[in-house]
């Protein structure tokens, strides 16, 4: 295992900019999620460092070694794919040894029993060995996907949606699995997604990247209680943070700048009002089970709140909202801090 | 607007039973979700309702008349389908229009309407586009376009927002909502996701196998779920089980669980020695160090207010707690589980089904 590091890499195809002066150093055993909706540049930073792509601009180094103009072959990675793609006519004990018995690497045997048989344990694959791949479920293939990837011991995995195919039990499932595995293997991962529930429980670190831009890095709880901007703010939390104009709530006291009030939903505190104090109408209980979003009408624009499902609140009753920790945002969406 | 009644509703394909009789009323202006795993009857029996299939047996009541044996297009119930089929060779206004044009309804009221129609869906500005370069999301809407403006007794949504991805189907859940809300048309709508079904209804039924397995508000079938497999079928994460072999006696306050005795709700029902599971949510699993049921850290996921911890007990169960943020929690701790007593449901493993107690007061469906 080994750090990982971009300096200053950019990355354009025609006239699209995919990357723009990308700084991020992966640290050592760090499982770090690059988070971004489609063209955000996720894809093509992880190209970049498996050697898929050469940049236009700035440094990939390795372990303290120059790799920007290494061949991909000599680059020491392992690169899971969102599309699985087993070798059908073999077993998964095959598929598995696959890659150790590549004519570059020349394992002896003994070792790849060795080495497959302690992945497979890992991946919970072991009664299947056996099994050719074409007679596995899905997950089971994924599984089979990653273990591929994981039977080389390389400086870092290169990750790209691996989950994104699976139906939403399997993926909770693998979550946590993938995660465990992680910390087993003490591995340093490189991880890319759209998915914001994987990034916020899989990470040591999150870097939102937007426009081919690392717009923030920090830990899933940094990003999530304190993030630099609008886009930041909305990339994380479900349902997403409210953002309502300033002049929606003329008694809250906020920074001069502020244009917009960023409130998530647990930090709306709402209450029946009795005496008109009302700003706003519960349009709607939206139950989860466990909780319930309320959405609540204030003038035209609606504010939605997390509350027990057992509270005495239904549609068309008047509330009066109080706002715990709001985020105040300036006219082109950064955060105001209160000074 | 109309109620829809489905008496003792059968549906075979040859040797095949895929709806064993179902009998449930669709009240005026409701959104009903029929939920359930593929191939548990839903999608056959929003079929039949509409028409699109006979059935074997039973009857169906629109709006007090007896519609079983009508044909569709005498049902006057509109039907948005999973894969929104629009004519792509019309731009969005002949889209929304054609149900009307077909209907020989007279011009000056097809365009009052469809501008209607298109002005509850946010969608005036795209009235003379084409559909083709239209967003997966628009493209939905002018399919909910085409379906209102015939203004029908009935809406039957076929999952709807199966297509869209996972954020997208949630802003489109609050405008489905927001859209019945105004229109307060009764809406029967087929979908597999739990949490669309959750988020949307007045009413869930919730099948299995061709059974209607239980029927009920959200609330009520998150709260007091009928059987194992609406217990696990609701819920993200979905309902804990723990094994353990005991009896019951009407009056009981508690249960034996390897060395611990775990309150639950009292019992209102009976059951000799037998295997059962406690049932427990997750946002009702605490860990407290001190207590007898012991358990280990696997891991914990934050969720931003929340993060899901997973444990096992030492009897080997694997559990998951939904537990503040706050609480610091790492992988390998020891600790022990305390439940919220009055939330807990007890299950014969056999069966499936949910013992009687202070929470499930009525009868469990068999």
């Amino acid at each position: 295992m080994a750090e990982v590091r971009l300096e200053g890499v950019s990355k354009r195809f025609g006239r699209t900019q995919a990357i723009a002066e990308l700084d991020l150093r992966v640290q050592d055993g760090e499982f770090l999620v690059l988070l971004g909706p489609t063209g955000a540049g996720k894809t093509t930073t992880l190209r970049l460092v498996a050697g898929l792509e050469g940049p236009d601009a700035g440094r990939v180094w390795m372990g303290g070694r120059d790799i920007t103009a290494a061949p991909p072959s000599t680059r020491d990675v392992a690169f899971v794919f969102q599309q699985y793609s087993l070798y059908p006519h073999l077993s998964v004990y095959d598929n598995l040894a696959f890659p150790l018995r590549s004519p570059a690497r020349r394992v002896p045997e003994d070792q790849i029993r060795a080495r497959v048989g302690e992945i497979a344990r890992l991946l919970h694959l072991e009664g299947k060995l056996d099994s050719r791949a074409t007679q596995l479920s899905g997950g089971q293939m994924q599984r089979v996907g990653i273990g591929r990837a994981l039977v080389r011991r390389p400086a870092i995995y290169l990750m790209d949606e691996p989950l994104s195919s699976l139906d939403a039990k399997l993926r909770a499932e693998m979550r946590v699995e993938l995660k465990r595995i992680q910390r087993e293997l003490g591995a340093t991962i490189l991880y890319v997604t759209h998915d914001q529930t994987e990034a916020m429980t899989m990470a040591s670190r999150i870097g939102v990247l937007d426009g081919g831009r690392l717009v923030q890095l920090g830990s899933p709880r940094e990003i999530y209680q304190d993030p630099v901007n609008i886009h930041v703010a909305t990339r994380l939390g479900s349902p997403s943070v409210n953002l309502v104009p300033r002049a929606l709530f003329p008694a809250v006291r906020v920074p001069e700048e502020t244009v917009t009030i960023g409130v998530r939903t647990e930090h709306v505190r709402i209450r029946k009002s009795a005496n008109g104090a009302a700003v706003g109408r519960v349009r709607w209980v939206e139950h989860l089970g466990d909780r319930s979003h309320l959405h609540v009408t204030v003038a035209d624009t609606d504010v939605i709140t997390l509350a027990d499902p057992h509270a005495d609140l239904a549609v068309g009753d008047e509330v009066a909202i109080e706002m715990l920790s709001p985020l105040f945002f300036d006219a082109r969406g950064e955060r105001v801090r209160r000074s | 607007m109309a109620e829809i009644r489905v008496e003792n509703l059968r549906k075979s394909f040859g040797e095949f039973l895929a709806v064993r009789g179902s009998t449930f009323t669709v009240p005026d202006g409701d959104f009903f979700c029929l939920l359930g795993p593929s191939g548990c009857g839903k999608t056959t029996t929003l079929r039949m309702i509409a028409g699109l299939e006979l059935p074997t047996s039973g009857r169906i009541l629109l709006g007090g008349e007896d519609v079983t044996f009508k044909q569709a297009s005498q049902r006057d119930i509109a039907f948005v389908f999973q894969l929104f089929a629009l004519y792509p060779h019309m731009n969005v206004r002949a889209n929304i229009s054609y149900p009307l044009k077909s209907q020989g309804t007279p011009r000056e009221e097809v365009r009052q309407r469809v501008e209607e129609a298109a002005r509850i869906l946010r969608i005036t500005h795209l009235l003379d586009r084409s559909v083709s370069g239209l967003s997966s999301g628009d493209r939905q809407r002018v399919a909910l376009g085409r379906a209102i403006v015939r203004k029908p007794l009935a809406f039957m949504l076929d999952e709807p927002l199966g297509a869209l991805d996972a954020e997208f189907r949630e802003l489109m859940c609050g405008e489905l909502r927001a859209l019945h809300d105004r229109l307060k048309a009764t809406t029967v709508y087929v979908t597999h996701d739990q949490l669309e079904a959750m988020s949307m209804a007045d009413t869930i039924a919730l099948m299995n196998d061709g059974l209607l397995e239980q029927l009920g508000p959200p609330q009520e079938i998150y709260d007091r779920p009928a059987s194992v497999f609406v217990a696990d079928f609701v819920g993200s994460p979905p309902m804990n089980f723990i094994p353990f072999r005991g009896r019951l006696t009407p009056g009981d306050r508690s249960v034996r669980i390897g060395d611990a005795a775990v309150a639950v709700p009292e019992a209102r029902e009976g059951t000799p020695e037998a295997d059962l599971l406690l049932g427990a949510r997750p946002e009702h699993v605490q860990l407290s160090a001190g207590s007898e049921l012991r358990a280990s850290v696997v891991d914990a996921e934050y969720l931003g207010t929340t993060q899901i911890v997973t444990v096992t007990t030492a009897q080997g169960a694997t559990l998951k707690a939904r537990i503040s943020s706050e609480v610091p929690v790492s992988p390998g701790e020891h600790t022990g589980l305390t439940f919220r007593p009055e939330k807990l449901s007890v299950f014969e493993k056999r069966s499936g089904r949910v013992l009687r107690s202070a929470l499930h007061q009525e009868a469990a469906r068999g």
